[in-house]
């Protein structure tokens, strides 16, 4: 489930819509400005993706299941800004849709698994891009420890959000959550590797890696 | 890039139709957060969720449940491809302003 309405209190759903929306905005200017024409399936495909993964849920301890959230995996593909775009597309659609997530609290869900984790994985890619250059080295470890860390992250604000509005406690919510969460997050990592490993072996040049590749030939026309 | 696009599409449209229906169907994280520390009762559906077109993953009318989420998921799947497209492509030919 995502944030349902009546989870948070009016002034922390409204709050959460004001950094969700900024985040939003700047995707689309992004999408004005730097997004090429080929890519744009490559945003449609991604959301795609993501909203298949998340009705995916797998089994974690004690009768508990967790699911994909996407925002690490979209922030690689498509840089943070335009991740957000994403998330929003795909949690829109749940909220309006199938009636997953609230409405008022649409902000906080966009804000909680888009926005947070793909500013973090943004962050970790340009940092690492300083050190390391953009390989495939660099990339995997970041889909791996970005992804595990932006559940986590998003797990934390979550937990915020429900404090701030007086649902629950801090200190009851926020250690629960971070626990189940960090396992959850490991089935996060494989995702986002095992998706960024298949992009890296199909179509390198989408995530600014050359080709590897002894049969350039086939490789190209993928 | 069409190649790419439609293999990763079909991926999609496949594990949303396909897989979807044997996911677990235990309470994800926040959902048994929720029940644990007991305020899944504070959450409800807003007015205009009342009539979503499918609600909780359940394609309407459809009595199989396995059947009623890969059908749930096929159509979602892929009006999320359609508005991601819709939303990329009208936003890169909106005109600069500012």
């Amino acid at each position: 489930m995502h944030i349902p309405d009546g989870f948070l209190s009016t002034e922390v759903a409204v709050a959460c819509f004001v950094p969700a929306a900024v985040a939003v905005g700047v995707g689309l200017r992004r999408a004005n400005v730097e997004l090429d024409e080929r890519r744009v399936p490559l945003l449609g495909v991604t959301a795609a993706f993501i909203f298949a993964a998340q009705m995916l849920n797998f089994p974690v301890a004690g009768g508990t299941s967790g699911h994909f959230l996407g925002a690490a995996l979209a922030a690689i593909l498509l840089g943070p800004w335009l991740a957000c775009l994403v998330l929003a597309v795909v949690l829109g659609v749940q909220a309006f849709v199938f009636a997953d997530g609230g409405i008022t609290a649409l902000g906080a869900n966009v804000l909680n698994m888009g926005v947070v984790g793909a500013l973090l994985v943004g962050g970790l890619m340009a940092a690492a891009r300083r050190v390391a250059g953009q390989g495939r080295t660099a990339l995997l470890v970041i889909s791996g420890a970005g992804a595990w860390l932006a559940v986590m992250a998003g797990a934390t604000t979550t937990s915020l959000g429900l404090a701030i509005s007086g649902t629950v406690p801090l200190g009851t919510v926020l250690p629960a959550m971070l626990g189940v969460h960090a396992v959850i997050a490991i089935g996060e990592a494989v995702v986002t590797v095992a998706a960024v490993s298949a992009v890296l072996a199909t179509r390198p040049d989408l995530l600014g890696v050359e080709h590897q590749s002894v049969r350039p030939v086939v490789a190209g026309a993928v | 890039m069409r190649l790419f696009t439609i293999l990763a599409l079909a991926l999609a449209v496949g594990l949303a139709t396909a897989a979807s229906p044997f996911a677990s169907s235990h309470p994800d994280g926040l959902e048994k957060v929720a029940e644990e520390k007991a305020f899944l009762d504070t959450g409800r559906l807003a007015p205009i969720q009342e009539d979503a077109p499918v609600p909780d993953y359940a394609f309407p009318g459809v009595e199989n449940e396995r059947f009623a989420t890969g059908l749930a998921g096929f159509v979602g799947v892929l009006a999320v491809f359609a508005i991601g497209y819709g939303v990329a492509a009208v936003a890169r030919r909106r005109p600069l302003t500012a």
